[in-house]
């Protein structure tokens, strides 16, 4: 029989990085939209400078989430699979009305399900990528310099702004999507709650520690006694096992 | 607690420092001060012309002043010869063309048309005595006209319809032992008044700038930078700097705004990235004919009506007549918004000789030539003056008509109403082909707006162009302008997709919630 336990599933930097890039996206789409012209809200120079300081951001964070990402072994985390990528997309689909369990199990080491892993790894080296390539070109394809403005090879902006849209509008869809999808964890809230706080009861059998196909090396410690657990605190690195 | 200390230290302060880095440090603008300090200064004269004893005497023939003037400027003369202001033509290169020889002297326009046959009274903003018909003499120096230009009094005075020549019986003594560097009073002797009166012809060029603050012009306002045209317009050898596309076709000797405030003037880079696509004049000229009313719409068809057998002319409140039985219906407006478009700084000109093309809507009397894909090319205001002005159905070319005489009786249009008669004398006069017909063809002119620069806090802000609707890029094409340019595929798509995902999630929810509500209902049963 399964058992519930407290997990300490989401890490301090993990959280911050989630949230900080929430927000980002957020004010980028929010600015972003003003500069295509579909509202006024901050005005259309605040909503410029507001957007590329926002980028530039979303930019540095990202370059720190890879750093992350590699440090610690996260990135494993991503790597695609089709096993129980079927049986996932038909949760959602059918079992979830059921009330049928999981097809799968949120572990540490398998923080993400199938469909999950498929997603946000394509916003990873696709989305973000292009969003990113774009918009950087959109900033810098004509530049100043010794007194002149230089030109990149780029004939017009529209290309590079079309592309740019295209990608705001798939962000904005994932996002509507992502947050209702956070609604179906074990109860309405306990996703949320765990982004926020770090901790998720998660369900494991008793004494096993969970294994993960994918993931070879262990990439955090799974905390034993729950009750105890908050009195250490789980990013001390001196409470990581040698890896 | 420690770890969250040392979370902070690690990650968001290396984060804020980045952020903080990156910022545009900001900086005063020392070449506007350099320039401000620079123009600032009076221009001090190296010469008092009235301690030359040439100068000590009375003049009443023209001729003689400038006889005067070259015997101790001695090589003046020959150079006037080559210089615009006295050949109304120019040697340019016109793609289409080739090689042209234009200018006022052989030019069409749509305000009065031509100097054809009225050179009398047209030329009298010529910079030359006695050019009075084609037979002018354009290589005797004694013909140039010194004193329209270099008086500094302020008094000289060309006679009405005296082709040129100056209203007998000035002080001519005090007028010669007061010249110097042309002020803006001598420019706009002629060049405020072009098309027959105060701000008729260009808009951004009238009397209110001898007198007007900086809110008009921020370089010629009393109180601002109190600047000559020739500040900007210098010359060597009399040949100056700046052109108008009603006569000019080349992309050289331009005045330019750059010439002073370089290519990348601003602090705001992202500003000065715009100057590459964006004309100088664009955003800060938001408006032109800002005192006095300029000339938008002449319709030459409506001249000639009478009331109770007698000439008339109606006047709007502001005192600009809308109707004149001598020149037809008129549109006058002050604070004009330009229209935009891109040019490169060449042109083409309607030629006398030209067909006319009665299928189009109307006829470019002159064109800028640009477009977006065009790396010489930026986007420019520009007054474009609308007429009606006629034209041989037949040989399918402009008409001259004879406007002006000394006399009635003799054809002239503003003297006798009578249109026949006045074509007749003005294409007789060009001895052009005329079939005795004549109809009206609607016509437009394109003239770059460059005076009347507002300070900089008036000049144009980002959604005046950025915008979806009535933005004053509306009708620029070619080129994508964020928060302008939109493709209905990709906003239609775009918000699909949004309102499937929305949908769906919807559809997800309800569902979830009734089969959550049905399970429920089971175990309680």
């Amino acid at each position: 029989m399964a058992k519930k336990e407290k997990v300490y599933i989401y890490k301090l930097y993990e959280r911050f990085w989630h949230w900080t890039q929430a927000f980002l996206i957020f004010l980028l789409a929010l600015t972003g939209f003003e500069v295509h012209g579909s509202f006024t809200f901050f005005g259309f120079e605040n909503a410029v400078e507001l957007h590329n300081k926002a980028a530039w951001a979303f930019i540095i964070l990202t370059i720190f989430t890879i750093f992350w990402h590699f440090t610690t072994g996260e990135w494993k985390q991503y790597l695609p699979t089709t096993e129980n990528l079927r049986a996932q997309a038909e949760y959602y689909i059918f079992g979830i009305f059921r009330n049928a369990p999981h097809p799968t199990r949120k572990t540490l080491l398998t923080k993400l399900n199938p469909l999950q892993r498929l997603v946000y790894l394509s916003l990873k080296i696709l989305v973000f990528p292009v969003m990113i390539a774009t918009g950087l070109a959109y900033m810098f394809y004509r530049y100043p310099s010794q007194g002149e403005i230089k030109q990149l090879g780029i004939e017009s902006l529209e290309t590079v702004a079309v592309a740019h849209t295209i990608g705001a509008y798939v962000l904005i869809a994932f996002v509507i999507v992502h947050l209702y999808l956070i609604t179906t964890g074990h109860t309405l809230t306990s996703n949320l709650k765990a982004m926020i706080t770090g901790w998720e009861e998660l369900e494991t059998d008793e004494g096993e520690i969970p294994e993960s196909k994918t993931a070879k090396d262990p990439v955090g410690e799974k905390i034993n006694n729950p009750v105890n657990a908050p009195e250490i605190d789980p990013d001390s690195y001196e409470n990581k096992p040698e890896i | 607690m420690k770890n969250t200390v040392t979370f902070i230290l690690s990650v968001v302060v290396p984060l804020i420092i980045i952020t903080v880095v990156l910022r545009d440090a900001s900086q005063d603008n020392k070449l506007l001060a350099e320039l401000r300090e620079e123009y600032s200064k009076p221009h001090i004269p190296s010469v008092d012309h009235s301690k030359h004893e040439a100068l000590q005497r009375d003049f009443d023939n023209p001729h003689e002043i400038t006889a005067t003037c070259i015997s101790c400027h001695t090589e003046r003369g020959q150079e006037l010869l080559n210089s615009f202001h006295f050949t109304w033509e120019r040697e340019d290169y016109i793609e289409g063309r080739g090689v042209t020889y234009l200018g006022k002297r052989n030019l069409l326009n749509n305000f009065c048309t031509g100097i054809f046959s009225n050179e009398a009274t047209c030329n009298r903003c010529h910079a030359g005595y006695g050019y009075e018909d084609k037979n002018f003499d354009f290589t005797n120096q004694y013909n140039v006209d010194c004193l329209v230009c270099h008086d500094n009094t302020g008094s000289y005075e060309k006679l009405r319809g005296g082709a040129g020549y100056p209203v007998p019986d000035q002080d001519f003594r005090t007028i010669v032992q007061n010249v110097g560097r042309p002020t803006k009073s001598n420019c706009g002797y002629c060049h405020f008044h072009g098309g027959g009166g105060n701000n008729v012809k260009h808009g951004d060029l009238e009397e209110a700038l001898l007198t007007a603050s900086r809110q008009v012009d921020v370089h010629m306002g009393v109180d601002g930078g109190n600047m000559d045209c020739v500040d900007c317009h210098t010359a060597t050898n009399h040949v100056m700097k700046g052109r108008y596309y009603g006569v000019s076709s080349a992309n050289t000797r331009r005045a330019t705004c750059e010439q002073c405030h370089t290519a990348a003037p601003h602090l705001d880079q992202m500003l000065n990235t715009h100057v590459a696509k964006i004309a100088c004049q664009t955003c800060h000229i938001p408006e032109y004919a800002k005192v006095n009313a300029t000339k938008m719409y002449w319709d030459w068809s409506t001249a000639g009506e009478l009331e109770d057998g007698r000439a008339f002319e109606l006047y709007d409140d502001q005192g600009n007549p809308i109707y004149q039985s001598i020149k037809g219906d008129a549109a006058w407006q002050t604070n004009v918004v330009p229209e935009y478009f891109w040019f490169n700084g060449t042109a083409d000109h309607f030629l006398i000789s030209d067909k006319v093309d009665t299928t189009a809507a109307f006829l470019r009397i002159n064109t800028l030539f640009g477009e977006a894909s065009d790396p010489e090319s930026r986007i420019y205001p520009v007054k474009v003056h609308r007429g009606r002005q006629p034209y041989d159905p037949v040989y399918l070319t402009i008409l001259q008509a004879k406007l002006w005489d000394r006399e009635a009786g003799r054809g002239a249009l503003w003297l006798d109403l009578d249109w026949e008669r006045a074509l007749e004398e003005g294409m007789k006069y060009l001895n052009r082909p005329y079939s005795g017909q004549w109809d009206f063809v609607d016509t437009e002119m394109y003239l770059p707006v460059n005076h009347m620069v507002s300070p900089a806090s008036e000049a144009l802000q980002c959604q005046d162009c950025h915008s979806r609707e009535n933005g004053r890029m509306h009708f620029v094409e070619g080129t994508y302008i964020p928060g302008k340019t939109t493709y209905a595929a990709v906003d239609t798509m775009g918000v699909l997709l949004i309102i499937l995902s929305i949908l769906g999630v919807i559809t997800h929810a309800v569902i979830r919630y009734i089969s959550y509500k049905k399970a429920q209902n089971t175990t309680t049963a």
